[in-house]
């Protein structure tokens, strides 16, 4: 494993060098030159190595001389990973900023995670040495967080008779905690961490259904547009329609065990975004600070392109990792279309024959390969986790038809796409209700009857057509103008703007509708749709949609999602029994009024 | 090795001269190129090989020959002498001198390429800049460190804002430690010379570093120029503690500069015979503005971006947009009916304003009071539209409302004078005003508060 092979550059252009190294090993890990920049091999031509730097590649020089490091792109697993924040090569970005100031150096050689700090280990009970141990049976447990205890598995490569196991105690990563005895003999030093090379999935026992959702506290994902927890989703639309937004709700506000937030490509302050007001928030499930079940991957745009491949990598892995602990991790990736631009410009310059846009034909199978790690399992421990991801996707000119949406669009299960016009109209979420779609709703459906209401189901459809409803009105009036409608064609209207504003709106910058429980959203659902289904009958009954339209109470409704908190789901209630009698006190009016008309 | 020139040059196009023979030449390095006329060109190795090497020159490649051209290796990156010396002077796009003064030398060389910052190392932007114009200060804030470029097109009055935006930004209620980085490229003499001016009329001067590429100067040379423009205001922002602003005009003209070089090059064209890298190169310049940890200085920037055609998702703007932080976009419609600054406040938008508006910074209901005009404008919009079908006489009465309220935003909210610089607290008043001619109940995107404090119920606005 650990024999190295010398080389030397032949050639270098941008990211992508040509290197004299026989022997080399396709994906193989290489140190280059004086300045001692990590790369890749990515292809191999005869003697040559085709290599792609995470580093910059300024200043090096041809004949300069490399190392092939004997093993793929790695990531360290263990303890310390929590509340980090990583490069797209796993280096730590906290650690880097401390030695090395402002800027991030080339050709460190740093450890990913911290090998000083002690952990507290606390053996599993009943393991006794010469007993048999598998790949995947914990043998003990680290609290690494004050909510998340990371379980210290035997990694998936190893099994056999344990040895011995470490006592209670504190210990750094590098203290060999058991020893396990394989079939051949051999005898595997187990740590507190282990290494997995990236693009390797992590093996697990079968792959299970999805049976509940993915909470994400936002109106429109949860209600209209559910995600199941170890499903497939992906967030399209042009910039500034939201996809950040989106993807930062749900790492704020989901009830995943383990959020990996991968910023792929795009902004630094994006993250210095999150680094900063995490700590500050608290979860909704453990009252916890947020960052505690967190761990952030920078590949900012500035950062070399090659890394930002890895990165999605990188951050599956480690994504693998926590869910074979049983866990539910919900991975953002936030821009998919980074990863595809880098995977485009490292073919582009190795010669690879583009197809559509410059992207390469594997395109498809390389996005369907990384969303297909994404899943329920039953872990080789014989537990349950998951791994949810949820893709932005950057298309050019907010085009949906380019090729990375479109291949995207084919692979995953749940599809929030984001409309430049709701953005424009500062209508946020800006997904829209017409190009969105969800798998799995009856999955969905069935767990919000049980948890909270029967009429869920019914009520989401009942919204969803009034908003299609809305669409074919608003087309007649832009052709005849509103006189053409009748007056419970104009209530349907009213109708959806208030399904608009009372329910799908959702300001993330909203202190009390920042994030909203499920029961505060079927309330809200329900609330309007009553009103809408009320109004419908007083105006059979003669009452004028003027008056219902520019009825105070309408104002408060719309009020109501950032008057009330999730936690204050009582008043909320006491308001919708006003509004109802509002109605019905309005209904026994124009009742007697129709009676007394003949 | 700087001390040997070689006369082995083997092909000349486009921009780009290819050198044989010479072995060990560093990947990024500076070159130094003479001509049959003896005349000084520069470079810099964009390709490395054993036996060949690609030079970008940035003078062009223009009335060069194979057998009389000398070129020379540094043996050093493309830097630029930063001192405080810099300050008040006007350099060129590798950052030569063009003021007729003598070249910087008492100072640091350091590499224009600038390696990414840390966003470990990074703060939060979250300071309000006021710029006294009401779209950008009430609904798409200016907070240091931000960049936010103004899209534009041909005709429209960017420069005329950019310049405005210089004159009038400050921090409310402090005076700065301020200094302004002009970082032109492919402009017109005439358009040099409005800034020049500009910012002489406001005695400025002497806090500008201009770095100026003409329309006919060489385009190659817009490929480096806001790279050393950014290592002039890097290091005016984090080692002379300042608060630089950069305008960088215009950024279409470097992005054309870069296409020609890489179909030069061969390079694969992703869209618009763009190469797929435009992203990336256009990210290494706009990432670099921000605000540091435990650093005095910020560097904020608007850059101008001229959509080609009119198009917002031509490759330019589009990847810009998916970098920059915000953008204001220019509408031609508005200019024709001589609104300035024509500020299209529908496609505009301020990603770093919710952290830099509010209570502490501006005023409690600012986001609010934003959100609802755009609400209202949306609406107006959609009446707008409606009244061009079937006219305003079939209107109903809300949407008359609506049209008579687009009409005003455009004329006083959006309007103002090219002098005018109205504080945060008059631009929020002068939007209480224009809300106040709906009914509370019609203003639901404020609070019930906002309402109490600042809806003027009954008065009725000329
Ligand atoms: N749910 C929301 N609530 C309030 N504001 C929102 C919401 N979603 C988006 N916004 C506003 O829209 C802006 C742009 O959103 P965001 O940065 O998420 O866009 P994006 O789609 O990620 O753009 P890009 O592709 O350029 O990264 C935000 O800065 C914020 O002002
Ligand atoms: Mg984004």
């Amino acid at each position: 494993m650990t024999e190295s092979r010398s080389g030397y550059i032949r050639e270098i252009n941008g990211p992508i060098l040509r290197i004299h190294l026989p022997g080399g090993r396709n994906g193989e890990q290489v140190r280059i030159g004086s300045l001692d920049i990590v790369g890749e091999i990515i292809a191999l031509e005869g003697d040559d190595a085709i290599v792609q730097a995470y580093e910059s590649t300024d200043g090096l020089r041809p004949g300069e001389a490399v190392h092939g490091l004997g093993h793929p792109l790695t990531v360290e697993l263990g303890p310390g990973l929590l509340q980090g924040i990583f490069d797209g090569v796993q280096r730590p970005l906290q650690e880097i900023a401390s030695i090395a100031g402002d800027n991030i150096p080339r050709g460190l050689r740093i450890h990913s995670l911290d090998r000083e700090r002690a952990w507290q280990f606390s053996p599993t009970d009943g393991l006794e040495p010469g007993g048999q141990v598998a790949a995947g049976t914990r043998l003990g447990t680290v609290q690494e967080t004050e909510t998340i205890e990371h379980r210290i598995l035997v990694p998936p490569t190893v099994s056999g008779e344990l040895i011995d196991l470490a006592p209670a105690g504190n210990y750094t990563l590098d203290s060999t905690i058991a020893r396990v005895r394989d079939a051949q003999g051999k005898v595997h030093k187990l740590a507190l961490y282990h290494r997995w090379p990236v693009r390797q999935a992590r093996p697990y026992s079968r792959r299970d259904h999805g049976v509940e959702p993915l909470i994400t506290g936002q109106r429109i994902l949860d209600t209209f547009f559910p995600l199941l927890k170890g499903g497939k989703g992906a967030v399209p639309g042009p910039f500034g329609a939201g996809k950040t937004m989106v993807q930062q709700q749900v790492a704020r506000w989901s009830n995943a065990d383990i959020v990996i937030y991968v910023g792929c490509g795009e902004r630094g302050n994006e993250l210095v975004d999150v680094l900063e007001s995490f700590p500050q928030l608290q979860d909704p499930y453990t009252g916890r600070g947020m960052m505690e079940r967190t761990l952030l991957i920078a590949n900012t745009s500035n950062m070399p392109v090659v890394a930002r491949e890895a990165s999605i990598y990188v951050g599956m892995t480690m994504a693998e990792y926590f869910r074979d602990q049983g866990y539910d991790v919900v991975m953002l990736a936030d821009s998919t279309s980074r990863w595809a631009e880098a995977l485009r410009e490292v073919a582009g310059r190795l010669g690879h024959m583009p197809v559509e846009e410059g992207y390469p034909a594997y395109l498809g199978s390389r996005l369907a390969a990384v969303y297909e790690r994404a899943g329920r399992v039953e872990t080789l421990g014989g537990g349950r986790g998951s791994v949810t991801l949820i893709g932005a996707v950057s298309p050019p000119g907010g085009d949906f038809s380019e090729p990375v949406t479109s291949h995207t669009k084919e692979i995953i299960q749940t599809f929030w796409a984001l409309s430049k016009e709701l953005a424009d109209a500062r209508h946020y979420p800006s997904v829209d209700w017409v190009d969105s779609f969800s798998q799995d709703v009856s999955i969905a459906a069935g767990w919000w009857a049980k948890e909270i209401s029967g009429a869920w189901s019914s009520r989401r459809t009942q919204a969803l057509s009034l908003l299609a409803r809305d669409a074919e009105l608003s087309r007649i009036v832009n052709l005849v103008g509103p006189e053409a409608l009748s007056s419970a064609q104009r209530w349907e209207l009213e109708g959806a703007a208030l399904v608009k504003e009372a329910v799908l709106q959702q300001s993330a910058l909203d202190e009390a509708d920042t994030y909203c429980s499920p029961n505060k959203q079927f309330q809200l659902l329900e609330l309007v749709m009553q009103v809408f289904d009320q109004g419908k009958e007083l105006i059979a009954l003669g009452a004028p949609v003027q008056e219902l339209a520019e009825h105070p109470i309408l104002a408060r409704i719309r009020r109501a999602k950032s008057t009330w908190r999730s936690d204050e789901g009582d008043q909320l209630a006491a308001f919708a029994s006003e509004v109802y009698k509002a109605f019905s006190a309005l209904r026994s009016e124009y009742a007697s009024g129709q009676e007394a008309l003949p | 090795m700087s001390e040997v020139e070689y006369r082995r040059a083997k092909a000349a196009q486009g921009g780009l001269l290819i050198v044989e023979g010479v072995e060990g030449i560093a990947f990024g390095d500076r070159v130094r190129i003479r001509d049959h006329r003896g005349r000084r060109r520069n470079g810099q190795v964009i390709r490395a090989a054993e036996q060949e090497t690609l030079i970008q020159v940035f003078e062009g490649t223009d009335d060069i020959d194979m057998d009389n051209t000398w070129v020379r290796f540094l043996d050093q990156p493309l830097t630029l002498t930063v001192s405080p010396g810099l300050l008040g002077r006007v350099f060129n796009g590798i950052g030569e001198p063009r003021d007729g003064r003598p070249p910087i030398v008492d100072g640091e060389a350091r590499g224009i390429s600038g390696s990414a910052i840390n966003p470990a190392a990074r703060n939060y932007p979250r300071e309000f800049i006021q710029t006294g114009i009401s779209t950008i200060d009430g609904l798409n804030s200016l907070v240091r460190g931000q960049k936010l470029p103004i899209f534009s097109a041909s005709g429209l009055p960017h420069n005329r804002l950019a310049a405005q935006i210089v004159r009038q930004a400050r921090l409310p209620g402090e005076a700065t430690n301020f200094a302004i980085v002009f970082a032109a490229m492919g402009v017109s003499y005439s358009d040099a010379r409005f800034f020049r001016e500009s910012f002489s009329d406001s005695g400025v001067l002497g806090n500008v570093v201009m770095f100026i590429n003409h329309a006919d100067d060489p385009p190659v040379e817009r490929l480096a120029l806001p790279r050393v423009a950014l290592t002039a205001a890097e290091y005016l922002a984090f080692d002379l503690d300042r608060h630089v602003l950069v305008v960088m005009t215009d950024m279409t003209h470097y992005a054309e500069a870069l296409r020609e070089v890489a179909t030069a090059k061969g390079d694969v064209p992703a869209r618009k015979g763009y190469p797929g890298y435009l992203y990336s190169d256009l990210a290494e310049i706009y990432e670099r503005s921000g605000r540091i940890r435990d650093r005095h200085g910020s560097v904020t920037m608007v850059p101008v971006v001229s959509m080609p055609s009119d198009d917002i998702t031509h490759p330019i703007p589009d990847l810009t947009g998916y970098i920059t932080e915000g953008q204001i976009v220019l509408s031609r419609e508005l200019n024709n009916q001589g609104v300035y600054p024509p500020v299209d406040i529908a496609p505009s938008l301020s990603r770093l304003m919710k952290d830099g508006i509010g209570k502490d910074d501006t005023r409690d209901d600012h986001p609010r009071v934003a959100n609802q005009l755009y609400a209202l404008y949306a609406k107006a919009q959609e009446a707008r539209n409606l009244a061009s079908i079937i006219g305003a006489e079939e209107l109903t009465a809300r949407d008359q409302r609506y049209l008579e309220f687009a009409r005003d935003f455009d004329q006083r909210f959006v309007g103002q004078g090219e002098d005018e610089n109205r504080s945060i607290i008059e631009t929020l008043n002068l939007a209480w005003e224009l809300l106040s001619r709906f009914p509370r109940d019609a203003l639901t995107r404020v609070s019930e508060t906002d309402l109490a404090h600042y809806h003027r119920a009954g008065e009725s606005p000329a």
